[in-house]
């Protein structure tokens, strides 16, 4: 599962015996080197953020994201997180079940295959659909014949963001389902229960939390993607720009302010998905313990 | 899973619908790539991908990616451990924020990075008097590739060290080895795996990654120029065979890390199983 690494650890609390740790000057000189290190490395980039964007006071904040080509980019970003998500949580639902339900040949083929998107660079995922939809492209000229335009247009955007956020549901799910197995499902069905129904009554609250985590997940990327998306929208302002494009626009400007202030929002978005995916995290937890 | 045919439904219907997904958003696009390439000759290939500015690009992109696995080994490996084995004020909130760099957009660290390390930011300020320039330079983009590796190493070397059992360590102490000793003999073997897994993914992710470097990268030719932003030069240059003929090389490395890291990734399991 090449890119994601999602493990549920519980951060334990518990001191180990004195004889299995290390003296106390080595503890401790390894602490400070790995809060360092976080600081200097995590923290200090999201600070930065928070103090570029209100550099110049509240009032400058609020009318960099008032500004029509920031709202235009925000409905562009939900638009396209509004449709890649769903469609990519039918398809992570659907391959779960096979692979998880079912036996195949080919079936580790098929996983790994899932998660090709994760190992291809997010510039080559925006490239692939230049090259079936663009004007040189495989369908290009048929496509100019019917006045559809698919790249440099927010179709395009929405198929590279789901090239790029496919494999996050059905990863999350098919080793969940894997561990769960197959006994609730089939007693289900022997005592008369029909397709759809068993997955909605059995399957469903089984896997809730953690489809919910794919979930999120996959919304946070879907948002925030921006090399792929960077080379089918073809930077058209108030048109074809999402919220990470129009980032780079105003860096690119010298807005530094707005480019951060327009950055705090996707910030925010990055650290709200954390704290639930941590909330989501202890339920996990939790439910496997309560077992 | 039993051999005997399930009695579940939907066989068809999901394992049908999961094929075609795949075929259309995934593997016909790919597929597109390759075939696009082979309009070119074997010779106007070669000549492409190896032309001195290409070259140039993939030693940016494959020493900065190496350099910041490495970092990111060493000092995963500590944060890692002290998650997993010391108290400390904080613990908790250091644990999250090892996943920002899976969950910011790139663009957004992209920013904030390079007005770090800028020469009149606040890193940057403090090196610049000394003549090292951290923006701008193979330098800053190690930076940014490190960023974006952390949680790889830190993800996979935690769970390992959680499920470590203490009776080796403990057997260790009674023959009296010391403190040292017995993390090189016997915690650090078992920690090899992840260790290589967490590399390959932070290597693999950092030869592919382009929002958060294209900022803090200064995209000099031949000096800081990653090969996904070359991709990309080429594209807006309207030198279509040329951007394909170069991403189907960086596709090919992908796939060959995927692989790696697939058998590591089983490898690292089974140890996990056994011990």
């Amino acid at each position: 599962m090449a890119g994601a690494v999602t493990t549920v650890t519980a951060v334990s609390n518990e001191t180990r015996p004195k004889h299995l740790t290390e003296a106390r000057w080595v503890r401790w000189t390894l602490i400070g080197i790995a809060l360092l290190f976080v600081s200097v490395v995590i923290l200090l980039p999201l600070v930065t953020v928070l103090l570029e964007s209100f550099r110049k006071g509240w009032s400058v904040y609020i009318e960099a994201l008032k500004d029509p080509d920031s709202i235009a980019a925000l409905k562009l970003t939900l638009t396209t997180a509004l449709i890649a998500v769903p469609l990519n949580t039918i398809f992570g639902v659907a391959a779960a079940w096979a692979i998880t339900k079912f036996t195949f040949r080919g079936k580790n083929l098929l996983i790994t295959l899932i998660d090709l998107p994760y190992a291809v660079s997010p510039v080559i995922s925006g490239l692939v659909y230049i090259l079936l939809f663009g004007a040189q492209g495989f369908l290009g000229p048929w496509l100019f014949e019917h006045d559809i335009k698919i790249v440099f247009a927010t179709p395009g955007i929405i198929l590279a963001t789901m090239f790029v956020t496919f494999p996050f549901v059905a990863r999350e799910l098919i080793p969940l389902m894997e561990s769960q197995g197959v006994q609730d499902e089939e007693a289900a069905v022997s005592l008369g229960s029909r397709g759809w129904r068993t997955f909605f009554k059995v399957t469903l609250p089984n896997i809730k939390w953690g489809l919910l985590y794919g979930i999120i997940l996959c919304n946070a990327r879907a948002m925030g993607e921006f090399g792929a998306v960077s080379v089918v929208s073809g930077h058209i302002r108030g048109e074809t720009n999402t919220l990470p494009l129009h980032i780079e626009i105003l860096y690119n400007e010298y807005q530094y302010t707005a480019a951060f202030a327009v950055a705090s929002l996707l910030m925010l978005l990055a650290i709200v998905t954390l704290i639930i995916k941590s909330l989501i995290e202890s339920k996990l937890v939790r439910s496997k313990h309560g077992e | 899973m039993a051999k005997r045919k399930s009695v579940l439904p939907g066989r068809r219907l999901t394992l049908g619908f999961t094929i075609l997904y795949l075929s259309l958003i995934v593997l016909i696009p790919l597929a597109g790539l390759v075939v696009k390439t082979a309009g070119l000759t074997l010779p106007q290939f070669w000549e492409t991908v190896t032309s001195p500015r290409v070259l140039a690009s993939y030693r940016v992109s494959l020493v900065t990616a190496f350099f910041a696995a490495v970092v990111n080994v060493v000092f995963g490996l500590i944060v890692a451990w002290v998650l997993v084995r010391y108290r400390f004020p904080g613990k908790k909130l250091v644990d999250g924020l090892i996943d920002i760099p899976f969950a910011l957009p790139t663009a957004v660290a992209g920013i904030a990075l390079t007005s770090i390390y800028a020469p009149n930011g606040w890193i940057g300020k403090l090196f610049d008097p000394l003549g090292i320039r951290i923006a701008y330079t193979p330098l800053g983009i190690t930076l940014a590739l490190i960023f974006i590796g952390v949680p790889f190493v830190v993800r996979t070397v935690q769970p390992v060290l959680q499920d470590l059992e203490s009776d080796t360590e403990e057997a260790s102490v009674l023959l009296g080895a010391y403190r040292w000793r017995t993390f090189r003999r016997v915690i650090l073997p078992e920690l090899i795996p992840p260790l290589l897994t967490g590399f390959a993914l932070a290597f693999a992710r950092g030869i592919g990654e382009y929002g958060s470097v294209v900022f803090i990268s200064g995209n000099m030719p031949m000096k800081t120029e990653i090969t996904p932003l070359l991709i990309i030069t080429k594209l807006e240059q309207y030198e279509y065979s040329q951007a394909t003929a170069i991403a189907l090389v960086l596709l090919i490395l992908s796939f060959g890390l995927l692989l790696i890291i697939n058998s590591l990734q089983r490898w690292s399991n089974r140890r996990l199983r056994s011990s």
